[in-house]
């Protein structure tokens, strides 16, 4: 459900003229780059002091949001777009800045172990701090505010729509939402005082501190682990590995409910000894209860000369993860498969079925239970 | 009022009007471009201590005459329109891409670009054919110029005021959207880079100054921008509508770029104009380090960001210009 059919024949009207002056363009993330004049004076309602930067001599800053430490200078955007050095001090240009809104199911981010078959407001900003060459949302990602159509969603706003909508959760995805922190925080806040949760789907590229102070306000996070081979994350994803392992390690210190989603790219990272060495780690370090999504890959982007994955490659990438002991491994965008079910893993019986993002069977206990034989299933199910 | 005065009136901010003078289209009806026999890697640089007045404010006409014997003496003719005439064709569009991201002292001057716009009235381009651009009309408005869209008059705006391509634009390590000046509505481009330090990429002159015709250059700032600033002068709608270069060195920095320092600037009172945007850099490079050595600066290499992507672009992938300072013919006017 698109956020249109969320608002009154009124608000919609009095939101599109006031806010975005483009008429009926709501989900901004389906526009291309616009044709937009420049809007500084409403821009200016977007921007919010920044935090987590340390202030340089000659009205420089470093940013300490995310492991690139981008240094600005003044009146310069870092790489991720989203933040401006004004004056030697930072700020972020997208605070209630949304480009994209959406009700999802939450089995769409994916998380197949919170809340299954709930819905989630899912929000967006332009911007990343990453630049992958296969990414599905290039086009609010890897642009700046101010190049594609967005609408003005302040924290209360996201609130009350999540509320209004039957949403238990906010989810904040699509592009990186470690890039609208301050944004997000302040959205989950408020969330939580109106009994919302937030999730927060994420390549997991940011500094300690920030990850910390955020798992005070999160319930739940979904980090895309791209590769386990530094190679991969300089070539294809213009970041590094470890940072994302170290956000990983700290989750679990937090206790923040976790699943990892891994893309599986043909000849890029499906090699099984890769595989086999982050299924150790992830084992090693984390524990076998951390589900572990195997997703299809589709040519996009820059990435367009590769086929998509084959379901067998998939098949093979999960069969690594449960020999390596991990519990719960699956399989994603392969609709129908065997692999999006959730099997018990001491009866071995299906517990949660799924069909693509549709739960069919739910077959866990409000005590987050398996019904059959009362294996106790990691995750938030109440 | 003078013809300058009015030209000069109708670009800066602030100015309530400006005018649509008719072009005055004198000299040799030449083809335009494809009649430059030079060889790409020769440079003039003309410089003057004339051109500014006892305040250090710059003479419109000094930097005008100085503008003049650059282009004669790069394009070989007695007649600056002449040189123009070269250059441009009447029914071309010609897109001035300027350089205003440090505000008033460090961009583009207006009496250059007025210089330029000027030439192309000589050459017989009509004022509603000429775009004076750069990434942001904010950044415009910041540095003095004035936005100006009416499409039968001379034109100041901008990639924000007309967008981008929807096409993604690939090459190398480069995927961009471009401007939509680049893409559809300039049939020539006239690059007029700012020659100044840069904190993360080194220098930056003519190669660099394309980060203002796409959508995402905060994404290629990464190795001091090198391979991506040499990736993005490969992308053929920016490679084939270059017909000239002017560097302004007017007033040139070696130290804290991008933003303007007046602690780390000097005035050059130069214009280096050329064909080969490699060469342009590979000599602002050295202005650069030279002043750099004389004010006991380390290098650039020594401060950890030497501009790599100039050899880069130098490079059998790339092959847009020449980095070998021994093999340019620098020609001082
Ligand atoms: S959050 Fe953005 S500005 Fe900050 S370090 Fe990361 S990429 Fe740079």
């Amino acid at each position: 459900m698109k956020i249109k059919q969320l608002l009154t024949r009124r608000e919609f009207f009095k939101n599109s003229a006031q806010l975005c002056g483009l008429g009926t363009c709501w989900l901004a993330s389906s526009m291309p780059i616009s044709l937009l004049a420049s809007k500084t004076e409403k821009d200016e309602i977007y921007r919010k002091e920044a935090r987590y930067f340390e202030k340089l001599p000659n009205r420089k800053i470093k940013c300490l949001l995310c492991p690139r430490e981008c240094v600005i200078d003044d009146q310069e955007t870092g790489y991720c777009g989203v933040r401006e050095n004004h004056e030697g001090t930072y700020y972020t240009l997208v605070y209630g800045r949304a480009c994209s809104a959406n009700v999802d199911p939450i089995e769409k981010k994916p998380l197949f172990h919170f809340f299954p078959g709930s819905k989630a407001f899912s929000i967006a900003t332009a911007g990343c701090n990453v630049l992958c060459k296969f990414c599905q949302n290039w086009e609010i990602s890897q642009a700046r505010p101010d190049q594609i159509n967005s609408y003005t969603l302040f924290p209360a706003d996201v609130a009350a729509y999540a509320k209004r909508t039957n949403c238990k959760i906010i989810a904040y995805t699509y592009s990186e939402p470690v890039i609208f922190y301050e944004y997000m925080y302040d959205c989950a806040e408020k969330g939580h005082e109106v009994g919302v949760r937030s999730v927060m789907i994420t390549n997991g590229y940011i500094q300690a501190q920030p990850m910390r102070d955020l798992c005070d306000v999160l319930d739940a996070v979904k980090i895309d682990l791209k590769a386990f081979t530094e190679k991969f994350y300089r070539e294809i994803v213009a970041g590094h590995l470890k940072p994302v392992l170290d956000t990983l390690i700290l989750l679990k210190e937090e206790g923040m409910w976790t699943e990892i989603v891994y893309l599986v790219i043909p000849t890029l990272n499906d090699d099984p000894k890769e595989l086999k060495q982050m299924c150790k780690w992830i084992i090693d370090e984390l524990g076998a209860d951390v589900p572990i999504h195997f997703s299809r890959f589709y040519p996009v982007y820059r990435l367009r000369n590769l086929p998509p994955t084959p379901p067998k490659t998939l098949e093979m990438a999960r069969d690594i993860a449960l020999d390596a002991g991990i519990h719960y491994a699956y399989i994603g965008n392969v609709p129908g498969h065997e692999g999006e079910n959730t099997f018990c893993p001491q009866c071995k019986k299906v517990i949660i079925r799924r069909i693509g993002y549709q739960v069919l069977e739910n077959h866990i206990t409000a005590r987050g239970q398996c019904e059959y034989c009362n294996q106790k299933i990691p995750g938030v199910w109440q | 009022m003078k013809r300058r005065k009015f030209i000069k009136t109708s670009l800066q901010a602030g100015s309530a009007f400006y005018l649509g003078l008719n072009a005055n289209c004198r000299g040799e009806d030449q083809q335009a471009h494809s009649t430059i026999s030079l060889k790409r890697s020769t440079l003039v640089e003309a410089k003057s201590y004339r051109i500014r007045d006892t305040y250090g404010k710059l003479i419109s006409s000094q930097v005008e005459q100085l503008l003049n014997k650059a282009m004669t003496r790069l394009l070989e003719t007695e007649k600056p329109e002449s040189a123009w005439q070269k250059l441009v064709k009447k029914d071309d569009v010609v897109g001035i891409k300027i350089n205003c991201l440090a505000g008033r002292g460090m961009s583009t001057h207006l009496e250059l670009v007025e210089a330029i716009v000027e030439g192309l009235r000589s050459a017989g381009v009509p004022d509603r054919n000429i775009i004076i651009w750069d990434r942001a009309n904010r950044d415009l408005e910041k540095a003095g110029y004035k936005i100006q869209t009416n499409r039968n008059k001379l034109k100041c705006y901008g990639n924000d005021q007309v967008g981008y391509s929807r096409r993604l634009y690939e090459f190398g390590e480069v995927g961009s959207f471009l401007s939509n000046i680049v893409i559809h509505q300039c049939t020539a481009i006239i690059n007029v880079p700012i020659l100044k330090d840069h904190g993360i990429v080194g220098m930056t002159n003519a190669l660099k100054n394309f980060f203002g015709a796409i959508h995402n250059p905060n994404k290629y700032h990464d190795n001091c921008g090198d391979p991506y600033i040499a990736d993005v002068n490969m992308l053929p709608d920016i490679r084939k509508k270059i017909r000239l270069i002017i560097t302004d060195a007017l007033t040139a920095q070696y130290e804290g770029g991008p933003p303007y320092m007046p602690q780390w600037s000097w005035q050059h009172n130069g214009l280096i104009v050329g064909f080969d945007p490699v060469a342009l850099d590979s000599y602002g490079y050295h202005l650069i380090e030279k002043k750099r050595k004389e004010k006991k600066l380390p290098s650039l290499k020594e401060a950890g960001r030497e501009p790599t992507y100039i050899a880069t672009a130098a490079d059998k992938a790339h092959q847009l210009g020449t980095d070998d300072l021994s093999k340019l013919q620098i020609i001082q006017v």
